[in-house]
């Protein structure tokens, strides 16, 4: 059981971050889902709930995505699915059950640049950005490589475009976590292809990307599919070893090519 | 620190710790309907409402219910109760440890749902699990719940 000696709801981004940076023991609270079962000793709890940060708006040229928003309002948002498709919807909709994504923030999800995250994975085709207290606006395949140390996670803000997307995965059990995931989309700038849980952390396949052209041909998407495996690194672990993966990404992004044709 | 809320239309004021979660508060409180059945944040069991959602309520600091309005099945027991019939019924309920979660789950759903799928209920009900009896047969008490007669969304 985690220990906690305080829990303190702020009333200002600026105290939670006098308070993180008070204390290295201090933590930011997103969801507590993954923090209640571990055995770390933390002295204060901050609270981000009062800060109106739990909002999905639309600002005119960007979709924005408060830290605490939770994974069930992405799940149900028409904001987000009439502006990018299902892809997110389909990304959180397998996280174990409904009570939990009433819980579970996207903050907590995408700051703790889990491996097995869907919802990463969703995000990067969606030139998403990551706005963070200190460290500013950074594109997220970049907050994913790099460790943003000590920062709040304040929003994620996606750009409205005229876009295709689809997600695929797959999972041994319903609810269960990924043994791969794909997520594709389609815009003018071209195509977007990113896969998580290879066990490693999600990441863009930007050379495969390259073969397919608007409206990609077999032999287009025989190449991209190969180049996947080419240029990604995948491994094993518990849930599948790394020839399964290599299979297995082949025509996750094959079905997701297709699906955005259709 | 002080915690103030509301669970079952009653008003409580307690002394808590920082780290306490909503199941031990509510159990300390003789809520005993609410169970923690796993140690992983995956079973459903200890559902409640927190303004009228479901939730986890082994994950969920109790500090975060502040000024909120908690339910428990004991806070919905006529409801509760219509279902469990169903239930009895189609005989899907064994051990009956994890009913109290799968119930406020069924009812959060019907509130949430009015016609769901056969599809949407799984999918809805992803998060409760059962180890005795079976889901077809909770399948069959939920859909026949939902069909009854003066349901919300009954045909």
């Amino acid at each position: 059981m985690f220990e906690l000696n305080e829990f303190c709801t702020v009333s200002s981004l600026e105290q939670a971050d006098e308070l993180l940076h008070r204390d290295k023991k201090n933590v930011i609270l997103g969801g507590l889902l993954w923090m209640r079962m571990g055995s770390r000793q933390y002295h204060t709890g901050i609270d981000l709930s009062g800060l109106s940060l739990d909002k999905i708006e639309d600002t005119g040229h960007l979709i924005e995505i408060g830290a605490m928003t939770r994974l069930r309002q992405i799940e149900t948002s028409d904001l987000l699915s009439d502006n990018f498709g299902t892809v997110l919807r389909d990304a959180v909709a397998p996280i174990v059950g409904v009570q939990f994504r009433n819980l579970a923030t996207i903050g907590g999800s995408v700051f703790s640049r889990f491996s097995f995250s869907d919802i990463t994975t969703a995000l990067m085709v969606l030139n998403t950005q990551v706005h963070l207290h200190r460290g500013g606006v950074i594109p997220i395949e970049e907050f994913v490589e790099n460790s943003p140390g000590r920062d709040i996670l304040v929003k994620l803000s996606i750009p409205k475009q005229k876009i295709r997307t689809a997600y695929r995965s797959v999972r041994k059990t319903a609810t269960d976590f990924p043994v791969l995931a794909a997520a594709l989309s389609r815009s003018k700038d071209g195509w977007k292809i990113a896969l998580g849980a290879r066990p490693s952390r999600a990441r863009l396949a930007q050379e495969a990307a390259k073969y397919l052209s608007h409206d990609p041909d077999d032999r287009q998407i025989e190449f991209a599919c190969t180049k996947v495996v080419e240029e990604m690194a995948f491994g094993s672990n518990q849930r599948g070893n790394k020839t399964y993966r290599e299979q297995l990404a082949k025509t996750l992004v094959k079905r997701g090519i297709e699906a955005i044709c259709s | 620190m002080q915690l103030t809320c509301v669970i079952n239309e009653v008003e409580y004021t307690k002394e808590i710790a920082p780290n306490t979660l909503l199941l031990d508060f509510l159990r300390s409180l003789n809520f005993l309907s609410v169970k923690q059945g796993c140690d992983t944040t995956n079973c459903g069991l200890c559902t409640v409402w927190v303004d009228g959602k479901p939730v986890l309520s082994c994950a969920m600091p109790a500090a975060r219910v502040q000024g909120c309005a908690v339910t428990t099945i004991e806070g919905v027991d006529e409801k509760a109760a219509k279902f469990a019939e169903f239930m009895a019924d189609q005989g899907s309920d064994q051990c009956g440890y994890c009913s109290p979660g799968l119930v406020m789950t069924v009812l959060a759903m019907e509130k949430e749902i009015p016609h769901p799928t056969s599809d949407q209920i799984k999918h809805y009900l992803a998060g409760n699990l059962c180890r005795c009896t079976g889901y077809v047969s909770q399948m069959r008490a939920i859909e026949n719940y939902l069909k009854r007669t003066g349901a919300k969304g009954a045909s």
